[in-house]
Parts: structure tokens; sequence; C-alpha cells
């Protein structure tokens, strides 16, 4: 069960022809594609696409109706290779992940169904997670499609055009047998919008129907001299059919008036905040009429030298806004410029930075820059000669402090790091590696453990080279959706075959959590369409590691801690492996806290539990949140004049995880935590045992009180 | 131009309902003849991290506008802040700007680990943030918003957007903002509810919370020992006020402690120091001492947190925390984990001592004694047992642990004593060293050791004019992080020219 649910929204995906269409744009994607007669579907969930694979998932119902088939696949190289139904058959197929890492993984089947070819629309949905929000490496996906030679659209960022990005994507794949990959950028998936719908399409061969009806041609195979001439095949037929596509379908669009001497070229997905820039300079009106000419690369690759080469005619400045490096467009329009012997300047990175997000400051700072230097007299009077009072703001930088993403409350995770950073302390520090996931936040304060990632599923694979041993055995640590994405053969086995004596740790949350919690292999929900309930321990022992230690409760710090110190010491040669076990506690609260309140309206008994802190007990030297920071778990000021710093305070956001007792008892830090169950409709037993011991504790207090002096605060 | 088009960005912490509140402002717009276009970045940000989500509209034209996906500096006409370092982070981004920007900020408080983890004071200072939101904003409508939803039992979310009809940024009527709630569905009412709480905080004066003095209101007990406590207070208010101020919050912090002759010891060591202080100090040094003197007096031992445990009031604040009256089934299980050292403390002071050196004791006793303890201090055997060491008071000052306490306490003051006559300052400094020594078990050596480094540099600084300087650093270094990687640095400084 993924954390955001769909149910609702996807009705809307039944909407026909004559329709309004009013929502996200993740939503107005997957309503394209059913427009447009998809055949199959599949993907890998990551930021920011995720919800894409969450609304496919929950529209399974409607996709079974149009007879369209839907793959979680177990990584996005399984998804790219999903594609290759679209070789020989006249299907249309879409996948989606993100990128560029998804399309790191993927890039095996993108470079052989690029050289293959297709027959039916292929698309790739790419989510490009880029700037703000990004928790990846910040590259470019763009590589990748100018390597295997497959198109890149890039729409501008509103409803409808993305969703005419998808019909245009299946058409120029199938005019040009060849995969297209539609990119949206982060916030194109999250921007709201509307746009007019049309009915949904049943594909016209379905995937069961194809199935009657095999079809296979060597010449599609990737072996030689096959693929020879699939290259040939992309430089004379392919891309020129691309090519005519694009000029003749008017992919690619100019706004403005004709005749300026300058010109802006932009990556669709840059459209809008171009507008906005020119907007706040005075150039463009609220609807994005312009006075200076904009060419809209709606497909980023190919570029379409005859059509810029139009465009660049008679102007003697030209600005290309592409964000990300290196500068691919730019280079490719400069080299067009010099073949045609142009005289147009070409400004780009210089006027733009070259790394870094093209945030709405950088976009007025690199247009007002680029109009500066080649159309002053455009700017208006009070951008040439700046005359701003403004009053100084005092520098807050030291004030204010950072907030990088970390455990959520009552996170199953906590706990691991908090006894690997007991076992530190008692046995010193480690080599660690770690995977993608949650569990990276354990990099970062207050734990600090671990110090690099070299991706989904690669972690224990990070520590081959210490696979040999020394004194100090490696620890590597993965996460359950790495492990079932690519870990199991890259990382496992790549330990059992080599003998490693390092130490791996599974951290099993029951959920591809960081995604946003679809069900993994190992997931311990029922799902009707997917096979989960495939402990991760049991195929650890298939691959003959004998070394495995399954943890069901990760909250216990004690053993958590004395089962890593004897992953570290033991004798026995070979991975040691130890799967700790818990619920996502995001998930888990989702589940269980409408249950609970049913429960407790419904009068049947039900145990609430919250930790607190005794506020004279504590001393305020906060060594319990240096092995925890549970946003729960935060500090107060004492109004007490004798207290100079801030103790530990809990508050009503705790779900009783346990942790704070755990790791109060096993670093030995402080009786201060208490745990308060608050018991819900209780027995009427219950509540006369209760009463009776209430009475004998008051008798009891009242005779110590009576006997000193007591101060109310 | 972009006049035509407000803009509203909203920077939240994961968890806030940021994206709740932005469905809100853009169903509102819809519902009233705007277009409007909302963004947001998901991802891992939403754990814990910080968010921003970003809303436009415009009234609605022929064609559709171009709106921007995110927000720029300087151009931001509302900036919904969910937090005051939020509002901070906005300010130091650039979205909010004296010409335009309306700040709507809650000025409660989600610390970063960083300000967390810190062993002494880290927390960061929100009127630093709330001087520069008034110079950058064109006006700040500032409230508690988290804690007028909580009080309601919604989120935060939900005053906010009342925060918003209050500000009249926007062109709707408040009654239009209570629609889109409850075009929401579910929830809606203590939505609804918040949503006027978040109204009338907006529109209320900023509230500035009073601190309350800590000094208890009322005394109660037998009559004889209310006479003798006042005795106590009598001596407290001949002491020069300074001193009393944090003499008399002292006082019952030892009594509580201890008892009234405690009390009376505790006094009489203030009143020594005060007869060697000097006036035109304003007596910053007995000041000092009558402040860490009662915190080394009451130190934190066995009988006192089981003192603390088994009170009556604790059981009253439990229940007012959980938010369910004192007369429910509440279970309440403490987390102890005694070692060998408090069993050793606890014990006669020869004994103690004697068990102290031996090594093979002491392995006995953490057989014995050292395992985690989880009692449930509402049953009547772990509430006797609790009791019963926590009314133990009679024997506490013949222990152990208290000729420890009291050994380290003179020492202390003898070495404070010692400085006075040539540096005054510096005196002043040691005895707040008394701060470092905190915690329990093993944080606690840690305190007592950090202790004795910050005294060994000052013993190095001493007769310097800079001395009291370099202590005041030598303890804030101290206080900076768990291992003492600042102190070492700090007094490595020190060694380079002392």
């Amino acid at each position: 069960m993924a954390e955001r649910s769909f149910k609702a929204e996807v009705e809307h995906l039944r909407l026909g022809e004559g329709g309004t269409f009013t929502g996200e744009g993740i939503l107005a994607l997957t309503k394209a594609l059913l427009e447009n007669g998809v055949g199959y579907v599949g993907g890998y969930q990551g930021a920011p696409i995720s919800h894409l694979m969450d609304v496919m998932a929950d529209a399974e119902g409607l996709l079974g109706e149009l007879g369209v088939r839907f793959e979680a696949n177990a990584n996005e190289a399984a998804a790219a290779a999903m594609l290759a139904a679209s070789v020989h058959y006249p299907i249309r197929g879409a996948v989606t992940f993100k990128g560029p890492v998804g399309v790191n993984v993927a890039s095996d089947a993108l470079a052989n169904l690029s050289s293959s070819g297709v027959t039916g629309g292929a698309l790739v949905i790419v989510g490009e997670d880029y700037g703000e929000g990004s928790s990846i490496m910040q590259e470019r996906t763009h590589a990748f499609a100018m390597k295997s030679q497959f198109w890149l659209l890039d729409p501008r960022p509103n409803l409808p055009s993305i969703v005419k990005a998808v019909g245009d994507a299946f058409e120029m794949s199938e005019a040009s047998n060849t995969p297209v990959m539609l990119m949206v950028r982060i916030r194109s998936c999250h921007v709201t919008g509307s746009f007019a719908t049309r009915d949904n399409r049943k594909p016209a061969l379905s995937v069961r129907e194809a199935l009657s009806a095999p079809r296979s041609d060597f010449k599609r195979v990737v072996l030689p001299p096959m693929s020879y001439a699939h290259e040939q095949d992309k430089i004379n037929h392919r891309m020129p059919a691309a090519l005519r596509f694009i000029r003749e379908r008017g992919l690619n669009e100019v706004f403005g008036p004709e005749g300026a001497a300058i010109g802006i070229v932009v990556q669709g997905g840059m459209y809008n905040g171009t507008i906005r820039a020119l907007q706040r300079l005075g150039l463009a009106d609220l609807y994005g009429a312009t006075q200076v000419p904009i060419y809209v690369l709606n497909v980023t690759y190919p570029l379409v030298p005859d059509e810029f080469l139009e465009f660049a005619k008679g102007k003697d400045h030209l600005l290309v806004i592409e964000e990300g490096q290196p500068e691919f467009i730019e280079q490719a329009l400069g080299s067009m410029l010099y073949r045609a012997q142009g005289t147009a300047r070409l400004h780009g990175k210089g006027a733009f930075p070259m790394a870094g997000e093209y945030t709405g400051t950088v976009m007025m700072q690199g247009i007002e820059a680029f109009l500066k230097a080649a159309a002053p007299g455009m700017l208006p009077a009070a951008v040439r000669a700046p005359n701003m009072d403004r009053p100084a703001v005092p520098d807050l930088s030291k004030t204010v402090p950072i907030r990088p993403p970390g455990f959520c409350t009552g996170c199953p995770e906590r706990p691991i790091f908090a006894a690997m950073k007991l076992v530190e302390k008692q046995l010193g520090k480690h080599q660690i590696a770690a995977d993608i996931g949650c569990h990276l936040f354990g990099s970062l304060p207050p734990f600090e453990i671990g110090g690099a990632t070299m991706g989904y599923g690669l972690g224990p694979a990070a520590n081959g080279a210490f696979d040999g041993g020394g004194e100090r055995r490696p620890i590597s640590i993965i996460g359950d959706g790495g492990f079932w994405h690519n870990g199991l053969s890259s990382s496992f086995t790549n330990m059992a075959f080599n003998k490693s004596d390092g130490v791996a740790l599974v951290v099993d949350n029951y959920y591809s959590a960081a995604t946003g919690g679809q069900d993994v292999m190992s997931s311990r929900a029922e799902n009707g369409t997917k096979a989960t309930g495939n402990p991760i321990s049991k195929a650890i022992k298939g691959i003959g590691i004998t070394w495995v230690r399954q943890i069901d409760h990760t909250y216990d710090v004690g053993k958590m801690r004395d089962t890593l110190i004897e992953a570290l010491t033991t004798k026995e040669p070979g991975p040691k492996v130890i799967v700790a076990s818990s619920e996502c506690m995001l998930n888990k609260q989702r589940r269980e806290k409408p249950l609970r309140a049913k429960a407790i309206k419904e009068g049947r008994r039900v145990e609430a539990p919250r930790f607190g802190v005794d506020e004279d007990i504590c001393t305020g030297d906060h060594a319990c949140i240096r092995l925890s920071g549970c946003p729960s778990l935060s500090l107060k000021r004492l109004d007490d004049p004798l207290r100079d710093d801030p103790v530990a305070s809990i508050d009503q956001s705790c779900v009783g995880c346990g942790n704070c007792g755990e790791v109060a008892d096993a670093a030995i830090l402080c009786p201060s935590f208490y745990r308060a169950d608050v018991v819900h409709n209780p027995g009427a037993w219950e509540r006369r045992w209760a009463a009776v011991c209430a009475s004998v504790i008051g008798w009891l207090q009242a005779r110590r009180s009576a006997r000193r002096l007591s101060f109310d605060a | 131009m972009t006049d035509d088009i407000l803009k509203l960005a909203i920077l939240a912490v994961g968890g806030q309902g940021g994206g709740v509140l932005t469905g809100w402002i853009e169903d509102l717009a819809r519902a009233n003849g705007y277009a409007a276009q909302a963004t947001s970045v998901a991802g891992v940000a939403q754990r814990t991290g910080a968010t921003i989500y970003y809303i436009e509209m415009c009234p609605k034209g022929p064609v559709a506008p171009v709106f921007a996906l995110m927000p720029a500096a300087g151009d931001v006409d509302v900036m919904i802040t969910a937090e005051m370092m939020e509002a901070g982070r906005a300010i130091m981004r650039g979205f909010v700007t004296p010409d335009r920007t309306t700040l709507i900020t809650s000025t409660h408080r989600a610390l970063a680990v960083s300000e967390k983890m810190t062993p002494g004071d880290g927390i960061a200072n929100s009127a630093e943030v709330m001087a520069a939101a008034e110079v950058a904003a064109r006006r700040v409508i500032a409230a508690d918003f988290d804690k007028v939803a909580v009080a309601v039992g919604s989120v935060i979310s939900a005053s906010l957007f009342g925060a918003l009809a209050a500000s009249g940024a926007l062109p709707f009527a408040v009654g239009a903002y209570e629609a889109a709630i409850r075009a929401g569905g579910k929830g809606a009412e203590a939505s609804v509810r918040a949503f006027h709480a978040g109204h009338a905080a907006a529109l209320g004066p900023a509230v500035v919370e009073a601190k309350v003095a800590a000094v208890a209101k009322g005394v109660t007990g037998p009559v004889r020992l209310l006479e003798e406590w006042q005795g106590l207070v009598a001596r407290v208010d001949r002491l020069p006020e300074a001193v009393a101020e944090l003499a008399r919050p002292g006082l019952q912090k030892v009594v509580d402690f201890q008892d009234l002759a405690y009390g009376a010891e505790y006094l009489a060591r203030v009143e020594a120091m005060l007869a060697l202080d000097r006036a035109d100090k304003g007596h910053a040094l007995t000041r000092e001492a009558a402040k860490y003197i009662a915190n080394a007096m009451a130190y934190d031992d066995v009988i006192r947190v089981a003192d603390l445990k088994t009170r009556g009031s604790r059981q009253a604040r439990i229940a007012r925390e959980m938010g369910t009256a004192p007369d429910k089934v509440m279970h309440v299980t403490e987390f102890f984990h005694p070692r060998a050292e408090e069993v050793v403390g606890m014990m006669p002071a020869r004994l103690g001592a004697r068990l102290d050196r031996d090594p093979v004791w002491q392995a006995r006793l953490a057989r014995w004694f050292a395992k985690g303890r989880r009692l449930r201090s509402d049953g009547l055997v772990a509430y006797g047992m609790l009791y019963v060491l926590g009314g133990m008071k009679g024997r506490r000052q013949g222990s152990f642990r208290h000729g420890q306490e009291v050994a380290h306490l003179e020492g202390w003051l003898a070495t404070a004593r010692g400085y006075l006559a040539t540096d005054y300052d510096l005196a002043v400094e040691v005895i707040r060293c008394r701060r470092l020594i905190k915690g329990y078990s093993d944080t606690h050596a840690r305190g007592l050791s950090k202790f004795d480094r910050v005294l060994v540099g000052v013993a190095h600084v001493a007769g310097r004019s800079d001395a009291a300087d370099w202590a005041r650093r030598l303890r804030e270094a101290a206080l900076q992080d768990e291992e003492g990687r600042a102190l070492e640095g700090a007094l490595q400084t020190i060694a380079s020219f002392a």
C-alpha cells in the first residue's frame, strides 16, 4: 500500500470527450497514456515520478478494463526491458522512472532498444530529479538520449502541453522507429492545471492478443552484422524521419514578433520561467505575449538545424536557456551557426551560471544580463540604472539552522543506528558503506554512520575491496527496496561468491519506504496483484550465505547492538548478514491510527503508548538526543533560574515506538524517561484493581507529604 | 507585467500539512473565479526536512495565463512559514521583501537536530528572526499557530489558513475560505475550528509569553517545619537582592532534596561566600554561588530520582500531559539501568569506599544489580520499592556518594576562593563551571572530566588580564560537543601561549 492513495483521483481518469480534467501533472500524464491507446505500462518508483507509479497501481482496475497490462517492475532496467514488446509488435508501451539515476540503471536496455528500433510507440517518462528537493547527484538525462540516439521531449510545463507531448511522443516513436523519452521536471510532475479530455482508447493490439500471434525478426537482434546496420539506420533513416516529424507537426514553437534583432532559445521546461522573467522586465504580458522572440524546444534531442537557422536569421544576439551541464544544446546550436556561417552572437552559459538549478532569481538575472549586453534599450529604466533603497536585512545565516531530511517520528531505523553508534563506542569506528533509501539519513547527524553511497542495491558491493577482511570487519547497509531492486544479485551474490568477510545489515521496513511506501517482494501486506511475503533472509540463505540473523523488532536496541557485535567478532568465515525488520512507522500509523480510533469509539480496550520525560530528573545533557534525533523528542526551556540548559521534552506527536526507553537502558543514559500507556475502555476488574493500587499509593503519598514540606510549582 | 498575479509561497517542515494548505488555497481561488496553479517539491525533503509549496493566481481571463513554477526572490506577495526558523529561511532566500510581502509565520519552534544535540544550549534565537522579519516584510502576522491548532484538536495547516484569511492579502471573504475547507470533506470540522482559532490569533495582539518565577507559589507541610522554613526564608531575605533572587529557589531546591537542616547548611555556604564578596561587583560571585551550590548540593542520586518518581504531583502531571484524567487507568513504565557505582554510592561511606576500590566486589555488584529494569510504577510492587528508596534520605548524608559530592563541592569552592584575591572575575567564572557537571553514568563522568580539564586550563591562564574571558571560552567550548573536541582545541590554543 503506497503512502498516498489516488483512488479518488483515479476516477477522473474515466473522463471522456469534451470533459475537463483538473489536477496534478502526473495524473494528466496517466490520462494521456490512456487516451493514446497505450497497451502496457510499467516503471520503478522514485521522486518525482513515484506518484505516477502509485496512480497506475491505483488505476489497475481501469487499466484492466481497457486491456492494459501494468507491471510494477523490479527496477528501471526491468522497466526499460519491458519496452521490448514494442520492438516487434505494433503496441504502444510506456514506462516511467526517475532520471538520471533510473536511466543509469536502465541504460543497458535503453541502448539495446534504441539499436533494435521499435514498431509500436515506446515511451519512457522520466522525472528529472534536478535542483531543489532532489535527492541524487546532479546530472542530466540528456546525455543518454544523445549517446543511444533516442528522442527527448521536454514540453512546456502546463497540463495541455504535457498531455499533447504524450500523443506526439507515441507518433514520433512510430514515425521514426525510435523510442522517445518524455522528460518532466520535479515541479512539472506536481504542477496543477486543467486540460480538455478525450475518450480513453483500448490498444489496437493488446499484449494478450500479441501472445496469440508471436513475431520475431533476427534483423532486430543486436548482433553483428545487424548491429552495424542498426547504427546506419539510426543516421540514415530514423533521425531524418524524426526531424521531418518535428517540423511537419510543429512540435517546437516560436512566440513573439518577427524581425527582431534578438531571440531566446529555451528548453520547453524552462519556458514558464523565461516568460516570468520577461513579465517582470515588462517584456511579456500575463498570457505570455512576448516582445522578445522565443524559440521553444519542446524536443531537445534531436535539434532541427534548418528550423533553428530560420529562427536565427537576421538576429544579432541569441540567448540559449539550458538548465544543467554540460551545455549540450548550446554547443550543438553554436556548431550549427558556425557551419552555416551565421553571424549572430550566441549567449548562454556566461549570462547564466554553468551549474545549478535555474531558479526564478537566476532566470531574472540571466535574462537581464543578456538584454544588457544585447538590447539595453529594451530594459526598463529601473533595471538599467538601479536606484533601490532597500533597508538592510540582518544576516540570519548564522542563526537559521539547516534542516536536512531525517528519520520520521518512531522510525524503526532509528534504533538500528542508535545500536550502531553504541557499537562504535564499544569497538571503535568501522568502514561503513551505505545504500540508497531512508537509511542513508543515518549518515547525517546525530548518528553520522556511513560515509558513501554508490547507488541503489550496491551498498554491500561498495565494500568489495574490503571483502578480504582485516582487523575490523567492514559493514554495509542496504534497505529492503535496494535489496530487491538490484541488491540480491549485485551485492549479495558478490559477497557470497567472493567469500566476503564483511557484515551486511539489511534494513527491512516492509516497503520501498523512501519512494513512498510501495510494496516490495518481502512486504508483509497482502497485495491482490503482487507476490509479497517473501522473506529476505530466505533469499540470502538461498544463495549460500549461512551466517544470517533475523531481528523482528528493531526497537530492541540491546539485541541489535549485541547481534552487530556478534557479527563483527564471530570466527565464522564468509558473509555475515543481519536482517533487521520492523514496519515503517509512517505507513504503520497510517494503517493503524484509524483502526485504533474506531476501536476506542466502539468501546474496545485499547492501550495508547506515549513517552515522557521527567523534567526534574533530566539534567539537560541531551545525550538521549544524540542517540535519537526523533522529531518528537525535542527540548524545552524551563522557567527555573537555577537551570542553564534546556531539558528534553517529548511532544504529543510521539507514537510510543519505544526507542527512547530502549536507548536510555542500552546506553545507560538516565532514568528520566517513562512510558505512559493510557488504557481506553478498561475492563471492570482492571478498573477496580487500578483503583485499589491508586488508593494505596495515594495513602503512601499522603503519609510522606505529612512529614515534609511540599513546594507546589 | 505580473502585478495581476498573486504569488504565495509556503515553507513548511515535512509533516506539517503544507500540501493540504496548498490544496485549500488553490480550491479557494478556483471557486472564486480565479485561475490558479500550485506546485510542490515532493521527495525526501518531506521526511522531516524543509519543503516549499508555491501558488499563483489571477482573475480568470479569456486564455490561460502563464504562471511560474517556483517563487523568485523579491517577487512573493504572501509568504507563509509554518515555523519560526523557516521564516528566517524565507527571509534569507529573499522571498520576503518590504515592498510587497505579507509574512505570515508561526512563532513556535520545531528544533533542528543540530540545535538539539548540543550538550549545552544550542537553540537558535527566534528574536533575531523576528527582528529581521520586521525589517524585511511589508507586514508581519505572527502567532503560535501550532498551539492554537493543537488546542482545538487539529493541525497547523488549518490555523495558518485562518491567518491567511485574517491577513486580507487575498480578495476573498472569510466564508469562502471556510467553504474551501468543507469542500475537502474529511476532518473538516476540526479544521474549521482551527481555521477560526488561527483567524483570531492572527488578528489578536502578539502574545509574548511571560516568564513565571520559579519560586513555589505555596509551601505546605507540618506547622513545625513551616515555622523553621520561615526562619530560613528570613535569612535569605537579609541577603542582597541580587543574591536572594537565586538563593530563594536554591534554598527550596536543597530543602526539597533533603531537609531543612540541609537548607541551613546551604545558606551557611552562601553566607560564607558573601562575606568574601564585593558590593562594587554587585555580589556577582555570591549570586552565581547561590545558584551553583544549590545544584551541586542537590545532586542526582538514586534517592532523589526515586523520590521524584513517587510523588503525587508527578502522577497528576503525567496524566495532564497525556491528556487523560488522573482517575483514568494508565500504566507508567520507568526505565532504570543501575550500575554498581550507584549501589556503592548508597552504602555507608567507609564500606562504600572499600568496595569502590575492590574490583572483585565491583564485578559482583554489577552482576547482581547492573541490568536494565523496567518498573511499572503504577503497580504496588514497583511503587513500593521506589517509595522505600525515595524515603532513604535519613541515610543519605552518611553515604559514600555524599562524601564524594561534598569533597568535590568543597574543592571547587576552594579553587574559586583561591583566585578571588587576585582575579575576582576569574573566581566567578570558576563558580560557573559547575554547569559542566550533569547527566548520569557515562555522561556524568564525561562532565566531571570536562570540568577538571577546564579547571586545569584555567590554572594555566590565571594571572593574565584576560583569564576570566578564557575561562568563559573554555566552558562554552566544553558545552559544544559531547566528545570535547572544541574544548581540546581551546586548551591547545591556551597551551600555545600560556
